[in-house]
């Protein structure tokens, strides 16, 4: 569906996306993950063919972004960072016209919208106004409205920022039906859960340049270790405390609030700790996520 | 918090595209369409309200002043006179409003341009179907002048209706170059400006309410320069059927090119702005 080769995107002397290489399937589901300023939206407008390719190829749907952009975004659906939703108009417009913009039959877009707004649990509100809903509806409203074509292909730049965990999981399941019907997802996301849940495979991306690949089992099999033992001290003993476990880990951090451990037997490594005479405040053996391994390659210091 | 639903569409289950392909531009147009017909009827009273106000109180009231003193302006009554400079004052005043807020409100606040733009449409589809959009609520508005000028007897000639095409012209001659300007702004305070300090001054000394030999000559000169001046000249010709066919065919042309240049400078903005 999308293959990029040597990909860069470039705003003057700032290099945005620096060459990165990735194929995406059909009817996969593929993520883009990385802190603010890693060059996601920039990968994902190049994509959408609404932001010219800098330097590499790119071919999505089979066809050239520079030539062929409106037969692809025919194609396509686009769920963008912030909403662009119509506010003065009811839910439905919204449907009908960005179903015109397709240049379908006004009874196959209504037709059509009827399922969607059942999809996006929108029925109801069907004919209000789109201003007063909440974000999560808006934010349902606006994939709704990406779907209004049938597209091969859904794009979300940051599908559930700002999202309630409730309108985050119901979005979650919307989308996790889509990829059960063989539409080809393409996220960016800062939040790993929601990697975890929705992604088969994916990047972390940094400063413009892919940190690692593979699905979120693998990348956290790669680069992080089974289990991860969280101490808590005093606050302000993290720094003094932490040369003194730092044996008991195949590797440490220190977090502001708290040690990291990583080991792949986390209750004899806490165990270690209790030898050593130290009581921390708190502590917890938990599993891997991907969060470990996203904070070990895109570094401590979460850019916001 | 939700109950399981069953799969409510199929992917793939619906083909059918139209026959013939709407233009893309045009599929902009439509979704201001589609806006206007909120709108429409307090739009069509305001049409029909400011000519009649405006007729009313200049044309007939004070215009019988006029008459009563000089025998009216350039050979014919001032209503007459009259009217078809507010005709092409207000296909200004519809071109230029529609452009400025409107424009910047479709990239900043609304982000309807940047819907358009996920959708098939390219940033010159969005630009002509903007402008197309703009030259039809033109056409709306100076045809119910034009109607409501019939209707005060100020149209002494067939050649009146072409006035409706000069109006939608002088109209785009302000519209098109407005939505280049306003596509490249980030706030309104230059809009404000340029009406203050050239929409309302070309309104009142373009020749509208009284001939520009009028003016001191050095003003006068400034006036030729004005599409506003052209507009009103062509339409007064035209209703009053006094048609100087190369004089008229010239002040065609200058509207014209003010649109072209404004168009091929729009095109530049528009690109800058949207594509990046």
């Amino acid at each position: 569906m999308v293959e990029a080769h040597g990909l860069e995107k470039r705003f003057g002397d700032f290099v945005a996306v620096a060459g990165v290489d990735f194929t995406i399937a059909k009817g996969e589901s593929f993520g883009f993950l990385g802190p603010n300023g890693a060059g996601k939206t920039s990968t994902m407008r190049m994509i959408s063919c609404i932001s010219p390719v800098s330097g590499g190829t790119l071919r999505v749907l089979g066809m050239d972004p520079a030539t062929e952009g409106a037969q692809i975004r025919a194609r396509m659906g686009l769920v963008p960072q912030e909403d662009s939703l119509d506010l003065d108009l009811t839910v439905l417009d919204n449907l009908m016209i960005y179903g015109r913009y397709f240049d379908m039959p006004k009874k196959v877009i209504r037709q059509r919208a009827d399922q969607l707004l059942e999809f996006a649990q929108l029925t109801e509100r069907a004919n209000d106004r789109v201003d007063p809903l909440s974000g999560g509806m808006k934010r349902r409203l606006t994939i709704a409205r990406a779907l209004i074509s049938d597209p091969d292909l859904l794009i979300l730049d940051e599908p559930t920022t700002g999202l309630d965990p409730q309108a985050r999981h119901l979005l979650w399941d919307r989308l996790y039906r889509l990829k059960q019907q063989g539409v080809t997802l393409v996220i960016t996301t800062h939040y790993m859960d929601e990697a975890e849940q929705l992604c088969d495979r994916l990047v972390v991306m940094d400063k413009g340049r892919f940190a690692a690949e593979g699905s979120p089992r693998q990348l956290i099999e790669q680069h992080a270790t089974k289990e991860v033992v969280e101490l808590r001290f005093e606050p302000g003993q993290h720094e003094e405390i932490a040369p003194r476990v730092a044996g008991l880990a195949e590797r440490h951090e220190v977090l502001p609030d708290r040690i990291l451990l990583y080991a792949d037997d986390g209750d004899a490594a806490l165990a270690g700790v209790a030898a050593l005479g130290l009581a921390p405040r708190s502590t917890l053996v938990r599993r891997s996520t991907l969060e470990d391994v996203f904070l070990r390659l895109t570094g401590r210091t979460l850019i916001d | 918090m939700t109950p399981a639903s069953p799969v409510i569409f199929e992917h793939g289950e619906i083909v059918s595209p139209r026959r013939v392909a709407t233009p893309m531009w045009l599929r902009a147009t439509l979704y201001f369409a589609y806006q206007y017909k909120r709108t429409w009827r307090g739009s069509i009273v305001t049409s029909f309200l400011i000519p009649v106000l405006y007729l009313t109180s200049l044309g007939v009231a004070l215009g019988s002043l006029i008459d009563r003193h000089s025998h009216g302006v350039s050979g014919v009554s001032y209503v007459a006179f009259l009217a078809p400079g507010l005709l092409a004052a207000t296909c200004m005043q519809i071109g230029t409003n529609d452009t400025m807020w409107p424009v910047m409100g479709a990239i900043k606040w609304m982000r309807t341009y940047l819907a358009m733009l996920a959708a098939p449409l390219d940033v010159y589809d969005v630009l002509l179907g903007h402008l197309a959009w703009v030259a039809t609520r033109i056409t709306i508005v100076a045809g119910i002048y034009l109607s409501v000028m019939a209707a005060f007897g100020t149209v002494h000639s067939p050649w009146g209706i072409a006035a409706l095409p000069a109006g939608v012209l002088t109209g785009m001659a302000f519209g098109v170059p407005m939505a280049a300007f306003s596509a490249t702004q980030d706030k309104d305070t230059a809009f404000i400006t340029l009406y203050r300090f050239v929409v309302v001054p070309l309104f009142l000394f373009s020749g509208t309410f009284f001939p520009i030999s009028q003016l001191p000559h050095a003003l006068q000169d400034l006036a030729y320069v004005t599409p506003l001046f052209h507009g009103v000249a062509l339409c007064r010709d035209l209703t009053l059927g006094q048609v100087h066919l190369w004089v008229d065919l010239g002040h065609a042309a200058y509207l014209v090119a003010w649109v072209g240049a404004g168009y091929a400078i729009g095109r530049r903005t528009f690109a800058k702005r949207l594509v990046v």
